[in-house]
């Protein structure tokens, strides 16, 4: 598999996407002495999945905050604490902590700048980790960026690869704007040369990991590790399409998607969320109103079927897309043949062999 | 907004005067509302006057404080400026936060009046948070955050004041304990136990005062600031009654969920009225003079609300502003 992403350092070390985050926020903690961290086990061994990992001991303890279990509290004071000119990282072990405190959120943190006539700044990062797998169930696996995207004030970014991520999490403590992190657990084991030191990528819209004319693609965070391995099988079959890695949610950069579907005409969305009311409900509709005449078919949009998330493995088959359902959908857009489609979608299968749906896929890790 | 040193007349007549003013600005509100410029809802203070001046003239210029949908008196108590208040209500440009957020959402950060948020208890974490940030910078600083009865039934209080006391922050948490919740008395939403037990269980320091007595209420604040700024957050609980309706301008003893016997004790324990008389008798006033006072402080809110009148209205495309740092 060729390179996704776009590295600054080709022969930097290969770290994962999870060391990779915790370096960034190293770096921007460094450079910045208000930078704080909030965290329920803020220091504890896990270290929230590592990604926290002795920055306490580098930066020092007194700027690790430990927090009580209470998500509403805690989040309203890092937003106090940011109106007062602090830099806090708050880091939560899935998004749906993050539901205990959506009225600081959506109203104090999304809205204090706009209503102080800009007075006042919230300069905060949320982070907050998508569970898959294992049995995690309705209410640890949740994505949920179409809640905190609704909202005007709050941008959201989900970072997909090491070294993007590693430069999107220092732009985000670097924002003046409260930043909402959504990153899938899976994607941190994902690999890649990473430069050393500080790494800077702007929050400013979807980067382009695969080229083609046959179709459009637009996957978030770790589908869009799926998008990339049916594109790759669909230009070994002759028929190469785009993959955007949309990258940042909001404030949503439409030109680039609407650039490419315009040279494609046509537009496949692949959400980690419910497709329903999703982001690509969003993308759809805003590139079908600015680029009707130049479709060749209907946009279509792969996500999370109309159900909570089941724990059972037996339950969970079928309820991600996953790059065969990718393929097909795609080629199925294009008018490929259907033998032509089943064959790709044998040689995705043939490549992942007997490995449990419910564990990251080996092929994800990379290093990309 | 001034400190506490100075002979005690000074800070008599600093303290009447504001609680006026305050009664004043928000009489003529009332007076004027039914004329529908000012068209955004209002939640007055008129007989809660005492908390708001006594708490404020305990803090420093550059303390801070943080507050709720019933604003007015804290805004005014901390420094915040009247014309801008005033233009804010009616929705003009020179408003304080040039008319986004209206009555609800006064703020003059220059004065340490951080934030005004509706939505109940919303504020606490706020200052919470600013205890906080100036805990780690060491700059002496208090932060008070004013709530209602009601905000004791919110979880996100008990979440603050356990982290307050846990970190020894330098905040104080002022209830003022009006008694109802819009239209539901306490004694419907809470069981029969003294409110500074919730405070008590947190470990924090707390006081009871009357809070239509405005030395009481100086004197607990001064303890409460001094306190919670050597690292003790403290706790008041400040018994005090609105006299008019939850929201808008008009008396509502009539509609059925209090009484006007009830609303006639309190207003026999006016904070304003009784000052005024503890004032007169101590030689502090002299009995001709309030009513000079009275003619110069209507006439600088005269001026606050001409100011607001004449202000324009901001422009529809103003509204895009903002919503990104």
């Amino acid at each position: 598999m060729s390179m996704p992403e776009t590295t600054s350092a080709p022969g930097a070390p290969v770290i994962n996407m999870g060391t990779a985050i915790r370096d960034g926020l190293l770096e921007a903690a460094r450079r910045d002495p208000s930078v704080i961290f909030f965290g329920e086990g803020v220091e504890d061994p896990a270290a929230l999945f590592g990604t926290l990992k002795d920055i306490g001991k580098q930066i020092g303890h007194d700027r690790m905050i430990e927090m009580p279990i209470a998500e509403n509290g805690l989040i309203g004071i890092a937003i106090g604490a940011a109106m007062a000119g602090k830099r806090p990282v708050v880091s939560l072990q899935r998004v749906e902590f993050a539901l205990l405190a959506l009225e600081q959120i959506l109203n104090n943190a999304a809205k204090t700048h706009y209503v102080s006539n800009g007075r006042h700044n919230v300069p905060l990062v949320l982070r907050m980790i998508v569970g898959r797998g294992w049995g995690q169930g309705p209410e640890h696996s949740q994505s949920m960026e179409a809640i905190f995207a609704h909202v005007p004030g709050l941008k959201v970014i989900m970072p997909a690869f090491a070294e993007d991520a590693k430069g999107m999490i220092a732009a985000a403590v670097e924002d003046d704007n409260p930043v909402v992190v959504i990153e899938h657990r899976w994607s941190h084991y994902t690999t890649s040369p990473v430069a050393e030191g500080y790494v800077h990528r702007p929050l400013d819209g979807p980067r382009t990991v695969r080229e083609g004319d046959g179709l459009t693609i637009v996957a978030t965070s770790y589908m869009t590790l799926e998008a990339v391995r049916a594109a790759d099988k669909l230009a070994e079959a002759g028929h190469p399409v785009e993959v955007l890695d949309l990258r940042v949610i909001r404030p949503l950069n439409l030109d680039p998607i609407v650039e490419s579907v315009a040279r494609t005409g046509r537009l496949l969305t692949v959400d980690t969320g419910f497709r329903m009311f999703g982001i690509g409900a969003e993308i759809a509709s805003e590139v079908t109103s600015r680029c009707f005449d130049l479709l060749d078919a209907a946009p279509v949009r792969l996500g999370l079927p109309d159900h909570p998330t089941p724990s059972s493995r037996g339950l969970v088959k079928g309820f991600y897309p996953d790059a065969t359902r990718i393929a097909r959908t795609a080629a199925e857009m294009m008018g490929l043949d259907d033998a032509k489609i089943s064959a790709i979608e044998e040689d995705i299968l043939a490549a992942r062999k007997d490995i449990p749906l419910d564990v990251p896929d080996p092929f994800f890790k990379g290093p990309f | 907004m001034q400190t506490t040193t100075g002979d005690d007349a000074d800070y008599r007549l600093r303290c009447l005067k504001q609680m006026l003013r305050i009664r004043l600005v928000e009489e003529t509100i009332a007076e004027r509302y039914a004329e529908q410029e000012m068209r955004c809802p209002v939640h007055l203070s008129i007989g809660q006057e005492a908390s708001a001046v006594g708490v404020c003239d305990a803090l420093m210029s550059d303390d801070r404080l943080f507050s709720s949908h019933r604003s007015h008196a804290h805004y005014l108590a901390k420094g915040g400026n009247l014309k801008a208040m005033m233009a804010e209500i009616y929705g003009k440009r020179d408003g304080c936060i040039g008319g986004r957020g209206g009555s609800m959402h006064l703020m003059d950060p220059d004065a340490g009046m951080m934030a005004s948020i509706p939505i109940v208890a919303s504020s606490i974490p706020l200052a919470t948070g600013t205890a906080l940030s100036d805990k780690f910078d060491n700059n002496g600083k208090v932060t008070v955050s004013f709530l209602g009865d009601a905000c004791l039934e919110e979880g996100v209080f008990h979440e603050s004041a356990n982290f307050a006391k846990l970190r020894g922050l330098p905040i104080v948490y002022v209830c003022e304990n009006n008694l109802y919740s819009v239209y539901t008395n306490l004694a419907d939403r809470q069981p029969d136990r003294p409110l500074t037990d919730i405070p008590a269980a947190h470990g924090i320091e707390h006081r009871h005062v009357d809070g239509n007595d405005l030395e009481a209420v100086r004197k607990a604040a001064l303890w409460a600031v001094e306190t919670a700024r050597s690292g003790n957050p403290t706790f008041l609980q400040l018994d005090t009654y609105r006299w008019r309706e939850h929201c808008g301008p008009n008396y509502d003893n009539h509609i059925g969920y209090r009484t006007e016997e009830e609303f006639q004790i309190w207003r026999a324990r006016d904070p304003l009225e009784r000052y005024r008389k503890m004032l007169e008798e101590s030689g502090t006033l002299a009995p001709a003079s309030f009513a000079g006072l009275e003619k110069d402080i209507q006439a600088e809110v005269n001026g606050a609300f001409a100011f607001a009148i004449d202000s324009p209205l901001p422009e529809p495309t103003e509204a895009l502003a903002h919503v990104y740092a």
